[in-house]
């Protein structure tokens, strides 16, 4: 069995009043790809979003890779990181976001160059070469000195992927990867991370696709309420779901 | 029934397919707008008049206007002119966007000092703004640079450091600070909140966040309503005539005051105002242009594509 990559230990997180996250246990093998399932309003992308410390969780912790994000531990105590180094630890994480929030004032190509070049200090004509490669495998090689607003949703959300690439993450994750395309190019972005999947890649996917979870999730998690309901192999959770919740949600997607 | 008796009619009534070529072979005739010559031709018979009345009114005094237009006072004032819309914009936006991060950093207490310049400085008309820097040596005689409440280093007579030049640009640059600030804050604010969390998500650094991803964005918006500060600041220049400072509505004022040959005389400082109004707003056009990239699927041409293609128009249409 593989080490794991990504654990998440009794996470909470609230919004004013409302209660979002109570209490997250998710721990996440090395190559392995985990899809979460849910309603809407049941956390998923709060958690998603807690994990590379994009929102700050009230209590719990979350390690990647052994490492704690976003704190320091001393003694008994935890201290808040400096914004520095919470920056370092994310560029180690790759992060697909619903409305790809490509940058729109660069090209393709720029998008994917930045981060590695200003977060990890690698050098451009280095990181373009490979910026052009992983465009290429993202299937938009042609696309590289092409604005965002002149791309195709699917095209945006991969060149999304390459940027998110580029950085040589431990952990990619992906917050409703498809829920903004038009269902023609909903099957070009799930290829590619289908692909990525294959590369064994440590990937979690918040989606709505059953099938696409069904055919390459390792692990399948099912939350509501702000706790993950159950969670397991896709045949077990959404073939055979031993809660009602699950049951219901399950059918009602179907 | 009727459906049947109505499809026969119609196709009685139609003529032959034999004479007639099918609609879409048809040529189109454009729709004619009798009205809008009407229009062009009142506006051209006022324009006849209003520079028949330019040409032939002798009150214009074209000669005098000529005469003066390109002396070497009226350069030197231009020079002070420009010098304080230079020093103006550049401190006032400066200084202007210091305040706009102030009132969006985290911090309740830089966000209320932030809103009181603003507030504060927006309430005082600039003219009496200005006065109270002329006069800042009565309150203050002596400035001096030290440990604040402890000992002093250096000691400034304060009429010797602001000369009423000094007095102006100070009080342009603050006057300018507190416009700016709300014109850059509101371009800051106008860039989607997901492109600052995609640069976060990535790892850019913040300050690399802020110069690479937010501000080129901001810019679009920024641009059009700091052109319009720049270009009000330069004409409000002229206000610091009330300190007697040799800028270029002083000067002609000193001219005019001397010859009492007003109308000549203030035709010269306008049409300069005109004309570096224009090659301010040719380069505000230019750099709309540069920071619309990536925003619009195709941008339109400039004024000098559009000559070019009417150009090549015409002669296409004269040679066939």
């Amino acid at each position: 069995m593989t080490a794991v990559m990504l654990d998440l230990q009794g996470v909470h997180k609230s919004f004013g009043t409302l209660e979002v996250l109570r209490g997250v246990d998710l721990q996440v093998r090395a190559g392995t790809v985990t899809v979460i399932l849910g309603p809407s309003g049941s956390g998923k992308s709060t958690l998603l979003r807690s994990i590379n410390h994009l929102e700050k969780v009230d209590r719990g912790l979350v390690r990647i890779d052994g490492e704690l994000i976003g704190y320091r531990r001393r003694g008994d105590k935890l201290y808040e990181l400096r914004e520095r180094e919470i920056l370092r630890q994310r560029s180690q994480v790759g992060f697909v976001f619903q409305n790809f929030n490509l940058f729109g004032h660069l090209a393709a190509l720029q998008n994917v160059v930045e981060a590695p070049v200003s977060a990890q200090r690698r050098k451009r004509r280095d990181v373009e070469p490979i910026a052009r490669q992983l465009l290429e495998r993202v299937g938009v090689g042609d696309k590289a000195d092409v604005y965002p607003r002149r791309l195709s949703g699917g095209q945006q959300q991969r060149v999304a992927i390459a940027r998110a690439l580029a950085l040589r993450p431990k952990v990619l994750l992906f917050d409703e990867p498809t829920s903004a395309l038009d269902p023609e190019l909903v099957g070009e972005v799930l290829d590619v991370i289908k692909e990525l999947a294959r590369d064994g890649s440590t990937m979690v996917v918040v989606s709505h696709e059953i099938g696409f979870a069904r055919e390459i999730a390792d692990t399948v998690v099912f939350m509501d309420g702000g706790v993950i309901v159950e969670s397991g192999p896709p045949h077990e959770v959404l073939d055979n779901p031993a809660h009602e919740r699950t049951r219901a949600f399950i059918s009602k997607v179907l | 029934m009727t459906t049947t008796s109505l499809t026969s009619a119609t196709a009685a009534a139609d003529p032959p397919h034999s004479t007639t070529p099918p609609d879409a072979d048809l040529p189109v005739i454009g729709r004619r707008h009798p009205w809008r010559w009407v229009g062009v031709a009142v506006v051209l018979v006022l324009l006849a008049m209003f520079a028949h009345g330019l040409i032939t009114n002798p009150g214009w005094d074209w000669p005098t206007f000529f005469q003066f237009f390109t002396t070497r006072t009226i350069f030197s004032a231009l020079a002070v002119t420009l010098q304080l819309t230079l020093y103006g914009t550049v401190l006032g936006f400066a200084l202007g966007a210091v305040i706009a991060s102030m009132r969006l950093a985290g911090s309740p207490f830089l966000q209320v000092v932030a809103w009181g310049y603003i507030w504060a400085f927006r309430s005082i008309p600039l003219i009496v703004q200005l006065l109270f820097w002329f006069n800042l040596a009565y309150l203050y005689q002596e400035l001096s640079l030290g440990i604040p409440f402890g000992p002093e280093f250096v000691h400034f007579s304060t009429n010797s450091l602001f000369g009423p030049l000094g007095a102006a640009v100070l009080g342009l640059a603050l006057h300018q600070a507190a416009y700016a600030a709300e014109i850059i804050r509101g371009g800051i604010i106008s860039v989607d909140q997901g492109q600052l969390e995609a640069a976060a998500a990535l790892g850019i650094p913040r300050l690399r966040q802020f110069f690479r991803i937010v501000l080129p964005q901001a810019m679009r918006s920024i641009l059009p309503n700091g052109a319009n500060e720049v270009i009000s600041l330069f004409k409000g220049t002229s206000i610091v005539s009330v300190m007697a400072i040799p800028e270029l509505f002083y000067q002609v004022q000193v001219i005019y005051g001397r010859n009492s040959r007003v109308v000549p005389l203030l035709m010269v400082a306008t049409v300069w105002y005109i004309v570096l109004t224009t090659l301010l707003s040719i380069a505000q056009f230019y750099l709309e242009r540069y920071f619309a990239r990536g925003t619009s699927r195709e941008l339109p041409p400039t004024p000098i594509e559009r000559v070019r293609r009417t150009w090549r128009a015409l002669t296409a249409k004269a040679a066939s």
